[in-house]
């Protein structure tokens, strides 16, 4: 394995070009040391061999090994039998995929969440709840462990006790963002992180569009949440219909600049997503028209407390605006959202700007 | 001869008294100054013998010693000249040494002779009363300031030959100059500021109207120009007149600093002191070689208005943790400890974001980390300081049209006042006067819940993440509350208003964690 490790972790070449080379031998050992006159005998090009040389010198298999089994990192190459499945359809999947946790299961439902890093509290509501409920049904949440929706997601699928996979743009022992370090370490136990890079390579924005790529290809379907108009979500789409996935896209507010690139899907012929049970019925987990919709409260309220959540929205609003609006005294207005707060179905986002989570 | 006169010297408000002694003897002719004195003080010795062969005395050609007792404090400041005249005089005979018992003079001398204003006159006076003096000799600008200490008579004077008649027993026709103190509160003095200015608002001016009434400190979240500084600003206006005793301490206060209106000396109305990001640390909590009170101690009674507060330096924010806390600040120097009041009402106004808009997302175009990074520049023990953060919002452009008639501050002040009264009636075997200066266990036990408000209180506590801290401000802001309402309970509605004002823990900021 320490040799079939410095060949994962050599880069360079491509996957195809690895394949080939590995395809040739019975063991990496072989291509470790290899003569160079070998090499240029089945054909290699004069810019690969000195890749595949000079990372010899700088290696050594029996530590850095070693350090990789410190890590707790296990490395599945594509011609391992546990290579995703789905992976090795892609147009071009990665050799080698390092793993902290486990893999996704292959023949469970998979779906990834992904959406912009700076969200608005709407698009990180609707993530956390389809999430949850998708990972109530058995789904497996998929998503890049970032700021916003990628991370929303993926808590509520732990919250919900789902599985879920965080797929980096780095080594999978960096943890990146930083601030997610409460995810990065949950995600491992009740899922996985997993990444095509080997472990130490440190996040750059080149890596994270390669990335995404992994993310729809362990799927089976793409939502994406929230998305300007050019942001990394959509290529994460493109890449999903490239590989013939089904791309699923929640609209939002038409005067959101958050929501455009999900409109802007959804125009192109993605399929609009009103709630999580329209795609547990599309694959088959739910029967039809057995499912409630979204939308319905059974929490009973009083009547203040009506006539507040009604003023309120996805959308922050301040107490300024609700006291107009609803002509009430600042002590009533304040209790009601109080305890509307209390009762989990509105939420203050910042100081005195309310909106509602269900 | 050998001749004493009492004077005083000041250590940040503490007064030390001075005894200047002054000897002339037969010798080679020389003027000598001992007693640790500072660099103004050696002066003293050019200016005095200046002064009073200007005012037409020849010193004869003496050994003259000057000496300062006690030995061992260290003498600053330019109140000694006149004293150290009057010392050498009456050693050389040319005022009678019996008329100096009793009597303290402080003055600063100019070359002509003529006696210039001193600071600190006020705590010299009152602490001359207190030690039996009968008559202090001050310079005239400061007799108004002197004549506020009652019982004593305070005499001003405006040149050294006058002091010098004065001690030679001749009478001098003075006008009698009296600060009518007989009431006990202060009248207000009508302002130019009223809350009936600002339109709308009502949230800001409600919080506002709470911070007064329980002397809670404040901080106010809102976009620029939403009239954050205004409604600081007339804070003042709402909370009750100074009592006499505050009116004095913050008029000695004012005295030390050296920054008294000597035409009226008598503070009337509660300071509003606003101080800029780039106030250093000295500036602000007090400093100097020779500490003298910063702005937080010039706000004492009043209110300190910290504008734009992330965008202060985060130690100098750090140190007005406890002073808050303790309502005073000490600055401890090799000299000894200067201790300086600091009671204020604490209002801070920021935005919410660096670029002020969020959270409208349309507008705002600061990134997460951003937000996350410009409110952590205030850290949680420093918010643990803010008993209420409330929402400015942007004015709307019905609210200026609208003819709706705005409360007056008057009316409010009403209000402010009867919340305040039955908070000292509370407290009067009390250590504190207010609800925002009660500590753990005093909310404890005057802030008590019933049943169903302690049901309340622990939803609130488990589903909003409040920290104790938070949790005990909550209880403190609801008794104020209901003070203002006049009731006696803490009831649930109280609560669920104080729970709206709660200040914010960090971690949630910026939409943090989902």
């Amino acid at each position: 394995m320490k040799y079939e490790y410095w060949f994962a972790a050599l880069r360079g070449l491509s996957c195809k070009k690895k394949v080939f080379l590995r395809s040739k031998v019975v063991s990496a050992a072989e291509l470790y040391y290899i003569e160079e006159t070998t090499l240029k005998k089945w054909g290699v090009e004069e810019k690969d061999r000195r890749t595949i040389l000079e990372s010899v010198k700088g290696w050594n298999p029996e530590t850095e090994y070693d350090r990789l089994r410190e890590k707790h990192i296990n490395f599945y190459t594509i011609l391992s039998s546990e290579y995703p499945a789905k992976l090795k359809e892609i147009p071009s999947p990665p050799y080698a995929l390092y793993v902290r946790g486990r893999l996704p299961e292959e023949q469970r439902k998979t779906i990834a969440i992904v959406g912009a890093r700076q969200c608005s509290p709407y698009g990180r509501e609707m993530a956390v709840d389809f999430a949850k409920r998708l990972a109530e049904a058995g789904v497996q949440i998929v998503s890049g462990m970032a700021r916003g929706i990628d991370g929303a997601g993926q808590r509520g699928a732990l919250m919900a006790g789902g599985r879920s996979f965080g797929v980096l743009g780095c080594g999978v022992d960096i943890c990146y963002p930083r601030e997610n370090i409460e995810l990065y370490t949950e995600l491992q136990k009740a899922g996985g992180i997993l990444s095509e890079l080997p472990p130490g390579v440190q996040p750059l924005p080149q890596f994270f569009p390669a990335r995404n790529r992994i993310i729809s290809g362990l799927s089976d379907a793409v939502l994406v949440i929230e998305a300007k108009e050019k942001s990394g979500s959509l290529i994460t789409a493109d890449m999903a219909l490239e590989q013939g996935k089904d791309v699923y896209a929640l609209p939002g507010p038409v005067n959101s600049r958050l929501s455009r690139g999900c409109h802007e899907l959804i125009r192109q012929g993605a399929e609009i997503l009103l709630s999580p049970e329209d795609l547990l019925e599309d694959w088959g987990i739910l029967e039809k028209g057995q499912t409630e919709k979204i939308g319905e409260n059974k929490i009973a309220l009083e009547s203040t407390e009506k006539l507040v959540y009604s003023l309120l929205d996805f959308q922050p609003r301040s107490l300024g605006s609700l006291l107009e609006r609803s002509n009430l005294s600042v002590s009533s207005l304040t209790n009601a959202l109080i305890s509307l707060e209390l009762k989990g179905i509105i939420r203050e986002i910042s100081k005195n700007f309310y909106v509602k989570v269900r | 001869m050998f001749s004493t006169v009492l004077s005083a010297s000041l250590r940040g408000l503490f007064v030390e008294f001075v005894h200047v002694e002054a000897d002339t003897s037969n010798g080679l002719p020389m003027f000598h100054m001992v007693g640790y004195l500072s660099s103004e003080v050696k002066e003293a010795g050019e200016r005095v013998r200046t002064a009073i062969k200007n005012s037409g005395i020849v010193l004869p050609a003496k050994k003259v010693v000057i000496n300062l007792s006690p030995a061992n404090i260290r003498k600053r400041g330019t109140m000694f000249d006149l004293p150290i005249a009057i010392a050498i005089l009456a050693s050389l005979g040319e005022v009678e040494e019996e008329r100096l018992h009793d009597l303290l003079i402080v003055g600063e001398l100019s070359l002509d002779g003529r006696v210039k204003q001193v600071p600190g006159v006020l705590p010299v006076v009152m602490e001359a009363k207190k030690r039996g003096i009968k008559t202090c000799i001050v310079p005239k600008e400061n007799q108004r300031e002197g004549t506020l200490a009652d019982g004593i008579t305070v005499i001003g004077v405006e040149t050294l030959e006058e002091v010098c008649r004065i001690l030679r027993g001749e009478t001098i026709r003075r006008q009698e100059i009296r600060e009518d103190m007989r009431e006990s509160v202060i009248p207000c003095e009508p302002s130019a500021l009223d809350y009936s200015d600002i339109h709308g608002q009502r949230i800001a001016k409600r919080a506002a109207e709470i911070a007064a009434a329980g002397n809670h400190n404040l901080l106010m979240m809102g976009p620029p120009g939403s009239g954050k500084s205004m409604i600081a600003k007339r804070i003042p206006t709402i909370l009750p007149p100074l009592t006499k005793e505050e009116g004095i301490e913050l008029t000695k206060l004012y005295s030390v600093a050296g920054s008294l209106n000597q035409e009226a000396p008598l503070m009337k109305a509660r300071p509003f002191r606003e101080v800029h990001q780039s106030v250093t640390r000295a500036a602000l909590i007090g400093g100097g070689v020779f500490p003298k009170p910063g702005e937080l101690s010039l706000a004492h009674k009043g209110v300190l208005f910290l504008d734009e507060i992330a965008e202060f330096q985060k130690p100098v924010l750090e140190l007005l943790r406890q002073p808050l806390e303790e309502r005073q600040i000490k600055i401890i120097r090799e000299q000894g400890e200067y201790v300086f009041p600091a009671d204020v009402l604490l209002v801070a106004a920021m935005n919410p974001c660096p670029c002020g808009h969020y959270p409208d997302l349309n507008k705002c175009v600061c990134t997460s980390v951003q937000i996350r990074n410009y409110l952590g520049r205030l850290s949680q023990p420093f918010l643990d300081r803010i008993d209420l953060c409330v929402e400015v919002e942007k004015i709307r452009y019905q609210d200026l049209k609208e003819a709706r008639r705005e409360e007056s501050s008057e009316e409010i002040r009403k209000r402010v006042c009867a919340a305040r009264s039955v908070q000292r009636k509370r407290y009067q075997n009390c250590r504190v006067s207010t609800n925002g200066e009660l500590c753990v266990k005093e909310v404890e036990q005057y802030c008590r819940l019933g049943l169903e408000e302690e049901k309340m209180m622990r939803r609130a506590f488990e589903q909003m993440n409040l920290t104790a801290r938070m949790y005990y401000k909550v209880l403190a802001v609801a008794r104020t509350i209901a003070d203002l309402e006049g009731e006696e309970k803490i009831t649930a509605v109280h609560l669920g208003e104080a729970l709206s004002y709660r200040s914010m823990d960090q971690k949630y900021w910026g939409g943090g964690a989902a």
